[in-house]
């Protein structure tokens, strides 16, 4: 049900990003989804990639603070409001969203959460019958 | 093992004595072969025949690092060129480098300074010694050699830098012990940690100096390298590696005051302060013949302590130096010393000991920023998580320095190790 996020700790200089995304395509791994959570001093990038432990090891030979997080990426077809109605039902089990970030894969949209609790967020969403991707 | 008992365990009024003999000798020296000196002395209207014992120095002049500056490169040779036999040099952060000449002598009685001073880390001809100091203008490298070489250990002279083979010659000729910069001692210990090699090393021993370095620091190198870490302190200018060295007691500082003899004085006002005050560092050099300086004030702050130590010296000990008139930086009106910021790094587990502080000012108003490593183990992937290691952090800088700094959090490994004198400030108002 949960997959595995990599997260990288990025000082804010110019061409980070590019670096990172420069290792993994040297390394052969695709990056199916990615967010960039920053303030003015620092960035998180937050990735789904085809080979979570092999980018780590990649990234971390380079000298990236690297961590792998379980999220859940749920597939949440492309009606106005479904995103509302998962987290209202989790919201009501008082599961809440520390980050979230979408994305697309042909017609469906696609959406990764990172709860609170992801035992209890995994039992809610099934019972709701929401797809897991992957 | 003390290499020298005779003169380290020497009771004081012996010392006094003795140094009252060479204090008149090197006065002598300076009046009769250094025109500055000289001059000088008409200046404050004092002669060689006013210096009758070691108390009679407080009538003698200071020299600076203005001085050295001034007299560039051999103004203040007080030995004809013909004796000299050897250089060094530190590059000034401004303008002219400073140049020390020596004679045969001088390098002779450098040694044995060096010496008492491995001895006191109880190395010896067994023991084979990695001497990773830079060789060259720099006093660290040959300073730390010569000392190895007079103690008969086996010397690697093989200098600073290049850490793969640093490693690689640790581990076959089975290094006892390392004499390097305590940041460049960090550098290695991440090095070992990651190549795997570190159980195989025969390390004991680390003689670091040449840059200020605080207790939490030394915890750290010797829990990262198993060793036990001594420090031995010299400057270019009174001579490098070797002006003292802690024991086994590790309870201060030991100086060879029977060549090199301290002073504490008060940087305003110049006086002489009672023992065990704290105040600057005064050094003047007893025996040289090149370049003696009279009274060279240090502008290191430290304290004084003369009561034997439990090693059986009887040599005065000097506290870990609390900070550097000049590296003082005045932020917002608040005298901050980078030492403070390592202090603090130290004690936050969630750190790296490494920094880097830059001041500027924008709107009339100074920024202190203080760029620092997150270990990588306490990286997390929320924006939050890692704010709340930057408060953590300023609260507790706050809390030592009486400024909140901005904490700038850097990528890990990314901040430079140093491999000689650390940097570690940048005072952009200066170049405005
Ligand atoms: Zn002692």
């Amino acid at each position: 049900m949960t997959t595995l996020q990599l997260s990288v700790f990025l000082e804010n200089k110019t061409g980070r990003l590019n670096d990172v995304a420069k290792v993994l395509a040297e390394a052969g791994i695709n990056m199916t989804a990615f967010s960039v959570a920053d303030n003015s001093d620092f960035g998180i990038l937050r990735v789904l990639v085809s080979d979570p432990e092999k980018a780590k090891q990649v990234l971390k030979e380079k000298g990236f603070a690297v961590k792998l997080t379980n999220v859940l990426a749920l597939r949440i077809g492309n009606s106005a409001g479904t995103l509302y109605t998962i987290l209202d039902k989790l919201a009501a089990e008082k599961v809440y969203i520390e980050y979230m970030y979408a994305f697309s894969e042909g017609e469906q949209a696609s959406v990764v959460i990172r709860p609170n609790n992801i035992d209890q967020a995994i039992e809610i969403l099934k019972a709701n019958k929401i797809e897991f991707v992957g | 093992m003390i290499w020298n008992p005779s003169v380290e365990c020497m009771d004081r009024e012996s010392m006094r004595k003795l140094q009252s003999e060479r204090l008149r000798k090197v006065v002598e020296r300076v009046y009769n072969n250094c025109e500055p000196y000289r001059k000088r002395m008409e200046e404050a209207g004092v002669t060689p025949e006013d210096i009758n014992s070691i108390d009679d120095i407080v009538k003698l002049p200071f020299t600076s690092k203005k001085d050295l500056r001034d007299y560039y490169p051999f103004g203040l040779l007080s030995a004809p060129k013909e004796e000299i036999i050897r250089i060094h040099a530190s590059s000034g952060t401004t303008g002219k480098p400073i140049v020390v000449g020596y004679t045969k002598n001088d390098i002779a009685n450098w040694n044995e300074a060096g010496a008492r001073c491995l001895s006191a880390f109880g190395l010896g001809k067994q023991d084979v010694i990695q001497v990773a100091y830079g060789y060259g203008l720099f006093t660290g490298g040959l300073g730390a050699h010569g000392a190895c070489e007079t103690i008969g250990a086996i010397t690697i002279p093989i200098s600073a830098g290049n850490t793969e083979k640093q490693m690689l010659m640790m581990h076959d000729l089975q290094a006892t012990a390392l004499a390097c910069t305590p940041s460049y001692a960090l550098y290695l210990a991440e090095s070992l940690e990651k190549s795997g090699l570190k159980d195989k090393m025969n390390l004991k021993v680390g003689i670091f100096g040449a840059e200020p370095w605080t207790e939490q620091m030394r915890k750290e190198i010797e829990t990262k390298l198993g060793i036990k870490a001594y420090d031995i302190y010299g400057l270019t200018e009174i001579s490098g590696p070797g002006v003292g060295h802690e024991c086994e007691c590790q309870c201060g500082t030991h100086i060879c005051e029977d060549l090199f003899f301290p002073e504490i004085i008060d940087p305003e006002t110049g006086e002489r302060l009672p023992d065990g005050s704290v105040g600057e560092l005064v050094f003047t050099t007893l025996t040289k013949e090149g370049m003696p300086l009279i009274r060279f004030r240090t502008r290191d702050l430290t304290r004084l302590i003369y009561d034997k130590c439990e090693c059986g010296r009887t040599s005065v000990r000097m506290e870990k130096i609390m900070g550097r008139s000049d590296d003082m930086l005045i932020i917002r009106g608040v005298n901050v010393f980078p030492s403070q910021v390592e202090a603090v790094l130290c004690e936050v587990e969630e750190f790296e000991p490494h920094f880097f502080i830059t001041v500027d000012r924008v709107n009339n108003t100074d920024t202190f920023d203080i760029k620092v490593e997150v270990k990588e183990q306490y990286y997390t992937d929320e924006i939050s998580g890692m704010v709340k290691l930057q408060k953590k952090l300023a609260a507790r800088l706050q809390s030592v320095i009486g400024l909140q700094p901005n904490i700038i959090l850097a990528e890990p490994r990314s901040m430079e190790r140093s491999q000689g004198k650390a940097k570690r400030a940048l005072d952009k108002r200066k170049l405005q």
